[in-house]
């Protein structure tokens, strides 16, 4: 580390461009996320007409050198999860398939090699939103995300690919996807995938929640990949990748849990039984404190392992820590958040019941999101 | 910058206090537990070191410029607490000079107040038999009567009661004003009236004496008010002078909080010591559903631990800043206060019957730990507290 690190103390100002960028997102939130969340929830609005609009926030240009087009803009895991918290405050679905292009550079700029980088990061740099996406979960009721079984077996030509992939964002209509698998001799790693090559299908999936995201399964059976689809030139290193996932993963969820924190703390304040507002009464008041009180150390665990992320130091175990944490405290909040309406909270007419669906999905994603 | 981790200066700092708790506590925790009202007279010599390092800043001073964010004493307070708490909430609570009274002189003493007293080992009185968590009704009477104060009235629950030198005395000037007529008062102990009564025997802290103390027209001088004597005329006013009462507390929150995250240190650490033993080790690979349950659990508690943690750090940070904190003050002492006795509990039930032994630790930690999330302000206070400022409620409409 440098001297200038190591004179650090703990502080949670943020930089003036931290502060803009927060202003930019949470508007945009409110006026172009929020009102659609309901109507793609439902299947009224189609999300593929609403991501084109992601586009003026600059978030896949912003990492991207300027040589190659971008603004070159130093990749910074702090201002990821603000952005992504700010995003997930207007709808998770829709922040989670917005940042899925920016999670597969910010891993190609992490891990790819000079000319996967020169290759494709400059088509990220058009008026046009370029769907690409990452795929590590895979549909098994123990899966572990560091032993991924899809399979990669080398071969004259490159590697061929088996299995099958679940809850990949943005699964249909990505142009560029980077599937996690492991290597005959059990490494990991990572391979580029261009459109739809003989082998791989693509399924629509019917979810309990995130419809926004337009999850998707990817099946592979002996997909043939040109050996330059392999990321990178060294080994993937899988665990970091999955670490910044969490990071992602956790500041969505501090952003739909302040969501419904903001919104429980109006409805409660207004609804009023046996003559005053039901939070005048310590049982209802306190459910909403502990909202509070929860979704604060969820934001500051997250913050911490970004922040670590950021100045190099090690962050495995903090956002492995912030995972579970956030992954527990999330559908806490999620499900109180319906609590609090009581039978209002149940119907769709209030967005607490789409939330508590989405939130339920904190603890299952891993290898999206990455920061 | 966002940056979770501690200065260099503050690593240092908890480094060195960890040292002395292991060295120059940890070796006392069972001998004065079962020795109950003992007076461990071997943290004079840690309560010297740390006092010393305290006025001994290292380095020369620096002059900071207006608007630059700071890690000041509020940041060392709770760090140097999360490690003398590792060692011992009892003996650190025994330890000369720990006790809120030097807070409040402090924080609202004249400088003649500060210059007699601030060195002096100084206790709060606050709680009476009847008078809990609604501090406002207090029934203690202060009466002026020429150039002295009379005190009537029965304090329980004094940490450091009969050890120390002071007492901070709260008590009413006319009952009839409700909160407004609080303040504080100082007595020297061996004022005539002022008699130590009782001392409790308690489930946990034991090496810390708590002791009930009676005012029996106890004469002090009226220089011996904490803060103004004047009664404020209207409802503001009223609300403002009670409110500057309660304002020590925003201050003296975070380090309780700090305590918890301590001892709830000392528990995890010697819970994982006592399973790897046995080869069931955290490795911070598998998901928790992946794992066995007594490998989740832990996981689940170690994230617990880290989230109050820096909720503590949070409210001390503000508090170095000069931003208000009341509500940053009472989500870290709510959220410490609960995982820090649910995770000494939960230690004790993992390790079996080696937790439950007095052989080993474990179970004191889980009975000192329960204090904290009674004392300073109980979990249900903390609650109504921060329900109030995230609803924007007042005390009259949130009861």
């Amino acid at each position: 580390m440098t001297d200038e690190t190591q004179d650090l103390i703990f502080d949670l100002t943020l930089t003036d461009d931290q502060r803009m960028n927060r202003e930019t997102m949470q508007r945009f939130a409110t006026v172009e996320i929020r009102p659609l969340a309901k109507t793609v929830d439902a299947g009224d609005s189609p999300a593929q007409d609403f991501y084109p609009k992601t586009v003026e926030l600059g978030i896949s240009l912003l990492p991207i050198p300027e040589a190659l087009g971008g603004a070159g803009v130093d990749r910074s895991p702090s201002s990821n999860a603000l952005i992504l918290e700010d995003l997930a405050h207007g709808d998770l679905s829709l922040a989670l398939g917005s940042i899925s292009p920016a999670a597969f550079i910010n891993t190609l700029i992490d891990q790819g090699s000079d000319a996967q980088r020169e290759k494709y990061l400059p088509l990220f740099c058009s008026e046009d939103f370029k769907a690409a996406t990452t795929a590590l979960l895979e549909p098994r009721a123990t899966f572990e995300p560091t032993e991924p079984a899809t399979s990669a077996t080398a071969n004259s030509e490159g590697f061929s690919l088996s299995g099958t992939k679940s809850m990949v964002p943005l699964g249909m209509d990505a142009e560029l996807v980077l599937i996690i698998a492991h290597m005959e001799n059990g490494d990991p790693a990572a391979f580029i995938v261009e459109g739809t090559p003989a082998g791989m299908t693509r399924t629509v999936e019917e979810n309990m929640g995130l419809h926004g995201a337009q999850l998707a399964t990817l099946t592979l059976d002996k997909v043939q990949l040109p050996s330059s689809a392999l990321l990178g030139e060294g080994p993937f290193d899988l665990q970091r990748f999955i670490d910044l996932s969490r990071i992602g993963i956790c500041a969505l969820a501090v952003g739909t849990c302040q969501a419904v924190l903001d919104y429980v703390k109006t409805y409660c304040n207004e609804r009023i039984a046996f003559g005053e507002p039901i939070t005048n009464r310590q049982s209802v008041a306190f459910m909403i404190a502990d909202i509070a009180i929860e979704l604060e150390a969820m934001r500051l665990m997250t913050w911490r392992a970004a922040s670590r992320a950021e100045q190099g130091l090690d962050f495995h175990e903090h956002a492995y820590l912030a995972k579970v944490f956030c992954a527990e405290h999330a559908m806490k909040i999620g499900t109180d958040g319906v609590q609090l309406l009581g039978g209002h909270g149940f119907c769709t007419e209030h967005p607490v019941e789409l939330w508590y669906r989405d939130l339920r999905a904190i603890a299952i994603l891993e290898g999206m999101a990455s920061v | 910058m966002i940056n979770l981790e501690l200065s260099k200066k503050h690593e240092e700092t908890f480094g060195q206090v960890m040292m002395l708790a292991e060295h120059m506590m940890r070796p006392y925790s069972r001998k004065y537990d079962k020795e109950e009202h003992t007076y461990p007279k071997e943290m004079e010599e840690v309560a010297k070191l740390i006092g010393g390092a305290r006025s001994n800043p290292s380095g020369p001073k620096v002059s900071i410029p207006a608007g630059t964010v700071v890690n000041g004493g509020n940041m060392g307070a709770v760090v140097g607490l999360f490690g003398l708490c590792w060692g011992d909430v009892g003996l650190f609570l025994a330890m000369p000079g720990s006790g809120l009274g030097n807070a409040a002189i402090t924080a609202v003493g004249t400088p003649e107040q500060v210059e007699k007293y601030g060195g002096s080992y100084a206790a709060m009185c606050i709680t009476e038999p009847g008078t809990g968590s609604d501090s406002a009704s207090i029934s203690t009477t202060a009466v002026a009567d020429g150039d002295e104060w009379v005190l009537n009235g029965e304090k329980i629950y004094v940490t450091d009661g009969e050890r120390c030198d002071t007492l901070v005395v709260w008590a009413t000037l006319d009952k009839s004003l409700g909160k407004a007529a609080i303040k504080s008062f100082i007595v020297e102990k061996g004022t005539p009236g002022c008699e130590v009564t009782r001392l409790e025997h308690k489930l946990g802290i034991r090496a810390s004496d708590t002791a009930a103390i009676s005012f029996n027209d106890c004469r002090i001088p009226k220089t011996n008010i904490l803060g103004s004597a004047e009664l404020a005329t209207d409802a503001e006013g009223r609300k403002k002078a009670f409110g500057g009462v309660m304002q020590t507390f925003d201050n003296t929150r975070p380090p309780v909080a700090a305590m918890a995250i301590g001892a709830s240190r000392a528990a995890l650490d010697m819970s994982r010591e006592l399973l790897k033993e046995e080869g069931v080790e955290l490795k911070f690979d598998k998901k928790p559903t992946n794992l066995s349950a007594l490998q989740a659990e832990l996981l689940q508690m170690e994230a617990e631990w880290h989230g109050a943690r820096l909720l503590v750090l949070k409210a001390a940070w503000m508090a170095d800043n000069k931003m208000p904190n009341s509500m940053e003050a009472s989500m870290c002492k709510a959220k410490a206060g609960r995982v820090g006795n649910n995770i000494t509990l939960r230690c004790v039930a993992l390790c079996q019957s080696l937790g439950y032994s007095e052989n080993i630790l474990l179970e004191k930690f889980a009975r000192d730990s329960k204090i904290l999330d009674i004392f300073e302000g109980t979990q249900q206070i903390q609650q109504l507290i921060v329900a109030r400022r995230v609803l924007e409620k007042s005390s009259s409409e949130l009861k």
